[in-house]
């Protein structure tokens, strides 16, 4: 991966990007709309998120118990299952069993947890090239860039930079763009559908990730629209996949909860086009139907710690349905790119630092990335209240936390507040401090240098007042009145982060769900 | 993260050998849920069952109807036909689009191929004797298959790769897939569709024929699947067809 900017610093750059805004302005304007319409047609929506939730709490709760379901079932029928400790450990393990089968090259499914491993990276350093299907992923591994939505990954692009890509780069990977290509859509999709033909047909392996995993059978299901997760977990002889530990749903029956939420939050359809399901492999009919070896790499990285927190640990009920992005107004104008992770937006914000720690200055920004409106907790269709652990892990970005060593504090916060302390502590200090503001405040600049310039970043610095209260007090009472008292509201000594005045939407503390299943809060009705 | 293992890309069994990171990521798992007590089993954590097992009230021309509304809504064509018409309406759409081949799996009903012109090739698969390669079968038009379940509130078609559905690699390489349902196999919802479906075949749910958004947000049919989805909906002779 490479070394991302701190989100104010990237948001900054993104916010002048007025192709970038206008595309995401219409993406989650449109896919909101629709999100809207289908979820309205149900009348049992807050019954099916309260279940969601629920489930997805049981599952959470018992994780262990579940997980040695899951590897006997999958066992069982067929297939291998494998443990992953962590990023490393995953890539090695999947490293090595496409080695084994002697092949160079691999198709992949769009999946979340192996960008978030950097599997692709670390296949390419083991020589062994990995071949995106889905058309969004296409074009971003084609532009060497980064994706920016869960859902439409390559939403920061238009139609001319993707025929651009095209034309420029398809040639490098396998079949090149047709001369006469044009910008419409049904064109640039026709040519990938060329490019990638030859590839579904000749490869032997294939990775993919998996939208949930059923403990009782071990089934696994990929949800999606294009076909390319039908052609991958189909034409390969074999097929591995990368899933999170916390992707499981106890029983088949399950997913009849999930298999309403997910389409209708995510792409705002009612289904989406298709959805693919397999236990084992399916050598075992004599079919020969998909792949005859299957391989199971269950992911930890950092699940665990986050199952560790209990209020942080509702992150791990995400559906990755990308609704909370398309309703955030920060995700809206920042953009995807901003959040330095896979998972961006909203639960970007919460499940980055938890998964990563807050030990890097980009993770520890992330609870910050939000302006705690709460309507990313609306539409979560597991109902995660992503401002309750947002407000939950500023507190551990801000104190470091003894429980959590990989939350080292956020350093110049903590900086910045001791210097306020100090300053707010001494009424001499104080004045003086204001004084020196407001005599030099022409010189000010717009921004903050130093450790204070990620909060300038995407604010501006408030301009000083000609006077500081304490003076004009003092000029005042200077008639007669005798010692002012020392004031109550001064000016802010050191903007710094963290101190933004915020809507306050925050959930009342002691609304814990994630820890007291049985008193869980109302659900939205 | 420090924790030690052993790397392996062995097969693992439960408490095999070479399960050093099963060991320790189950660790893990016990030691974040130390909130959880001992005594509490998967069952204590209350799951309230009370969403709706149907959306639609127990009318079958009713879900007829639906079925054939929210396919056309995702861009599926919908032909009701009565049993005696399959033939008939099989042979219009081939060449309506065109399709001067078609592939079918073991366990069609053959009177559905009994209207057949000449100018129509027929390939049967036959998995267990010479299944047909992807090569040979991206060079077929069409593809003829049956159902499983057919899920009305959501417009989804369910295969299970049994008699008359074949492999999935039938309905996922020729361009144009024509789909007969029975107006018996229509349930109302995904709950209902659940429960009578087996996990362990492999499924492929369908709903309306494969579509991209990426580019844009402008939907486009047939990125990778089957462009054109042809659904013909068999209610029984004498039944009105559905109207949507
Ligand atoms: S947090 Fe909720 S709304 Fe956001 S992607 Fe996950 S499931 Fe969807």
């Amino acid at each position: 991966m490479p070394a991302f900017p701190t989100f104010p610093k990237a948001a900054r750059e993104a916010t002048g990007n007025a192709q970038l805004r206008h595309n995401l302005r219409k993406a989650t304007g449109t896919i909101r709309g629709k999100r809207a319409a289908v979820v309205a047609e149900l009348d049992d929506w807050a019954e099916l998120r309260r279940a969601g939730k629920q489930i997805k709490e049981r599952t959470l709760r018992h994780l262990d118990t579940y997980l040695e379901q899951v590897e006997a079932a999958v066992i069982a029928a067929g297939g291998t299952v494998h443990w992953a400790a962590d990023a490393a450990e995953a890539n090695r393990i999947v490293t090595d069993l496409v080695r084994a089968t002697g092949e160079r090259d691999v198709i992949k499914v769009k999946s979340m947890a192996t960008q978030e491993i950097g599997l692709n990276e670390a296949l390419a350093e083991a020589g062994i090239t990995a071949y995106e299907t889905d058309l969004a992923e296409l074009i971003v591994q084609l532009g060497d860039d980064r994706p920016s939505h869960i859902l439409v990954p390559a939403i920061h692009r238009n139609r001319s930079e993707v025929r651009e890509i095209f034309r420029d780069r398809m040639g490098e990977w396998g079949r090149p763009a047709p001369d006469d290509l044009t910008d419409e859509p049904a064109d640039l999709a026709a040519a990938a559908r060329r490019h990638l033909r030859e590839r579904f047909l000749s490869s032997k392996v294939a990775i993919s990730g998996a939208n949930f995993l059923v403990a009782e059978t071990g089934t696994a299901v990929v949800v999606e629209s294009e076909g390319n997760g039908r052609m991958c977990l189909t034409l390969p002889e074999t097929l591995i996949s990368v899933v999170g530990i916390e992707k499981i749903v106890p029983t088949w029956a399950d997913l009849e909860v999930f298999l309403q939420l997910l389409p209708r939050s995510s792409t705002g359809e009612r289904m989406n086009p298709y959805t693919s399901t397999w236990t084992g492999t399916t050598a075992a009919d004599g079919a020969g139907d998909g792949p005859g070896t299957f391989h199971l790499v269950l992911l930890d990285n950092g699940r665990t710690d986050t199952l560790a927190d209990t209020v942080g640990r509702q992150a791990l009920r995400c559906i990755r349905c990308s609704a909370c992005l398309n309703v955030c107004p920060v995700y809206e104008r920042a953009g995807g790119h901003a959040y330095g992770s896979v998972y961006p937006g909203p639960i970007g914000a919460i499940l980055t630092p938890q998964l990563r720690g807050t030990a890097d200055p980009l993770d520890a920004s992330l609870p910050y990335a939000s302006s705690l409106c709460g309507a990313c907790y609306e539409v979560c269709p597991v109902a995660i209240d992503i401002p309750e652990v947002l407000v939950h892990l500023r507190e551990r970005v801000v104190q470091g936390d003894a429980e959590h060593p990989r939350a080292k504090g956020h350093l110049a916060e903590r900086v910045a507040m001791r210097a306020a302390r100090t300053l707010l502590d001494s009424p001499r200090l104080l004045g003086a401090a204001q004084r020196a503001g407001i005599a030099t405040r022409r010189l000010h600049p717009g921004r903050l240098p130093g450790p204070g310039a990620a909060w300038t970043d995407t604010r501006d610095l408030p301009q000083f007042p000609d006077e500081s209260f304490r003076d004009w007090w003092a000029r005042r009472s200077a008639a007669g009145e005798g010692a002012p008292a020392a004031p109550a509201a001064p000016a802010r000594p050191t903007p710094e982060a963290g101190q933004t005045p915020e809507a306050g939407n925050a959930p009342a503390s002691g609304d814990t769900p994630s820890t007291t299943p049985t008193s869980a809060p109302e659900e939205r009705k | 993260m420090t924790t030690p293992r052993t790397p392996s890309t062995q097969p693992r069994t439960p408490g095999g050998a070479g399960s050093g990171s099963r060991a320790a990521v189950l660790a893990r798992v016990r030691a974040a849920l130390r909130d959880v007590p001992a005594t509490e089993r998967p069952e204590d954590v209350p799951v309230s069952r009370d969403y709706r097992r149907s959306h639609l009230d127990d009318d079958p021309a009713r879900r007829l109807a639906v079925l054939h509304e929210n396919l056309v809504d995702y861009r599926a064509s919908v032909h009701p036909a009565t049993p005696g018409a399959v033939a008939a309406t099989v042979a219009r759409l081939l060449a309506e689009r065109g399709s001067a081949s078609c592939v079918v799996p073991p366990g069609l009903p053959e009177e559905w191929l009994a209207e057949l012109g000449d100018g129509v090739e027929v390939l049967r698969d036959d998995p267990a004797g010479r299944p047909l390669g992807a090569e040979r079968l991206d060079a077929v038009d069409a593809v003829l298959t049956g159902c499983a379940v057919a899920v009305a509130e959501t417009g989804t078609i369910v295969l299970d790769a049994s008699a008359g559905q074949g492999r999935r690699v039938l309905t996922l390489i020729p361009d144009h897939h024509v789909c007969v349902v029975r107006a018996d196999q229509v349930v109302a919802s995904v709950p209902q569709a659940l429960a009578v479906l087996d996990p362990t075949r492999p499924l492929t749910w369908i709903s309306g024929p494969s579509a991209t958004s990426d580019i844009e947000l402008d939907r486009v049919e047939g990125v990778h699947g089957p462009r054109r989805l042809d659904v013909i909906l068999v209610h029984a002779d004498g039944d009105a067809p559905p109207a949507p």
